[in-house]
């Protein structure tokens, strides 16, 4: 069995009363609740820390906890003699058992092994992760390879934690944020139980040229100053392969041109919009010729892009 | 409700009340307080049966976990999950003001 130092996870002293084992669960599970904290790996560190306050909350786990003694986190250790008895009679071994499970079930008797030999159906458990994909990926649909430390049961009922792949497909109609459920993709049931389910929480990674808001795409489209006064034709991409959009003449930076249904796919039918958003670029370094026209037309224009700042300055 | 059957938890999607209690592990009793407190809205608070949006499966998970993991009364489990739902979409504006600002801010 590998040991875990509990008094270090929860940040107190060995000799800690019960009231200072609870405040330091409380300000750590503000921190690292996975409902409520943007650290990252805050699930994890939730899970070893709740499995920390399981055992020291209780006085007898934590009295047995002590037994242990001090040993390094991670270091292989054998539990003291008279635990197999407690446990199920010395027929089974202690190695690759999971010290926060063993815990979980001593003394009370609710550990799976005393539950999984009645007829009391136990639901798997819910697992719950995100999986990072790209626009393109939630374009199109994708299958995410994704692995997770999940608890196993032997045939004792005790809980070994093993690392776990699991494939799952995500069918177009993805968002940032969206959450998509896999049922019985979870831990299994036992004693007629329903399967749990998997949750994917879906993160999108930033693209190059598209933003996403919901369903709908933001694009930025640069135009010549020309382009903009004339109107033109311009090629756009988008996640479906190119589209030819018109650009009214007069079109000014900052106007959105929506191009109808070249955003994501919608899971209940439809697509969201594809926005380009207006922005008007110029030469960095203007050649002679077009410097001469560019004061030619300086020349001849009557625009003043600043008519109603004077506007305001005479009111 | 459809089984075996990847689901997207959207608003348009209808989930009953007895499912939401099965899939989110929260009471009936806990659930319509939620809906009490005004956490949770019924697609039609006036239906005999209610049901509810899929999305609200998220919620209501969260709103199990907290009482769970702080030991809070509906009262504080009430406030919390109306906070966290503000801040999403707070966050939801923020993502959408960003796409639209040029360049994306």
């Amino acid at each position: 069995m590998k040991y875990k130092d509990y008094y270090a996870v929860m940040g107190v002293d060995r000799k800690a009363s019960a009231e200072e084992i609870k405040n330091a669960y409380r300000k750590l599970a503000r921190k690292y609740h996975p409902d409520v904290s943007k650290e990252k790996d805050a699930e994890e560190k939730f899970k070893e820390l709740g499995e920390a306050y399981e055992t020291l909350r209780d006085p007898e786990k934590r009295a047995a906890y002590d037994q242990l003694g001090s040993h390094r986190p991670g270091q292989e250790f054998k539990p003291p003699p008279g635990w197999e008895q407690q446990f199920g009679g010395g027929s089974f071994s202690f190695e690759d058992i999971d010290l926060g499970d063993l815990f979980a079930g001593m003394m009370g008797g609710t550990h799976r092994a005393g539950r999984r030999g009645g007829k009391v159906p136990i639901p798997g458990e819910d697992y719950e992760v995100t999986a990072h994909i790209t626009l393109e990926e939630a374009y199109r649909g994708t299958e995410v390879n994704l692995e997770l430390t999940v608890p196993e049961y032997d045939a004792s009922g005790f809980a070994h934690r093993v690392r776990r792949a699991f494939k799952a497909r995500i069918p177009k109609g993805a968002t940032d944020g969206q959450r998509l459920r896999l049922p019985g993709k979870g831990g299994k049931g036992s004693n007629g139980g329903r399967d749990g389910d998997l949750y994917l929480n879906i993160a999108l990674h930033p693209h190059r040229l598209f933003r996403a808001s919901g369903h709908d795409l933001f694009l930025d489209l640069p135009l010549a100053p020309w382009e903009a006064v004339l109107g033109a034709s311009v090629q756009v991409p988008t996640l479906g392969g190119p589209v030819q959009l018109k650009v009214p003449p007069g079109t000014s930076a900052g106007r959105q041109l929506r191009i109808a249904g070249r955003g994501l796919p919608k899971p209940q039918g439809g697509e969201g919009d594809l926005f380009a958003i207006v922005q008007i670029a110029v030469p960095t370094a203007a050649g002679e010729r077009e410097r001469a026209l560019f004061k030619e037309l300086a020349q001849a224009s009557s625009f003043n892009p600043r008519g109603h700042f004077a506007e305001e300055a005479a009111k | 409700m459809k089984t075996g059957q990847a689901m997207w938890l959207h608003e348009r999607l209808e989930l009953a009340l007895e499912e939401l209690c099965e899939l989110s592990g929260l009471s009936e009793t806990e659930l319509r307080e939620l809906v009490d407190y005004g956490v949770l809205a019924p697609v039609d608070p006036d239906a005999q049966h209610w049901a509810f949006g899929a999305d609200r499966l998220v919620v209501a998970r969260s709103a199990r976990r907290l009482r769970q993991d702080f030991d809070l009364d509906p009262h504080a489990v009430a406030l919390v999950v109306a906070l966290l739902e503000r801040l999403r979409d707070l966050e939801e504006e923020l993502r959408d003001l960003r796409a639209r600002l040029p360049g994306g801010g």
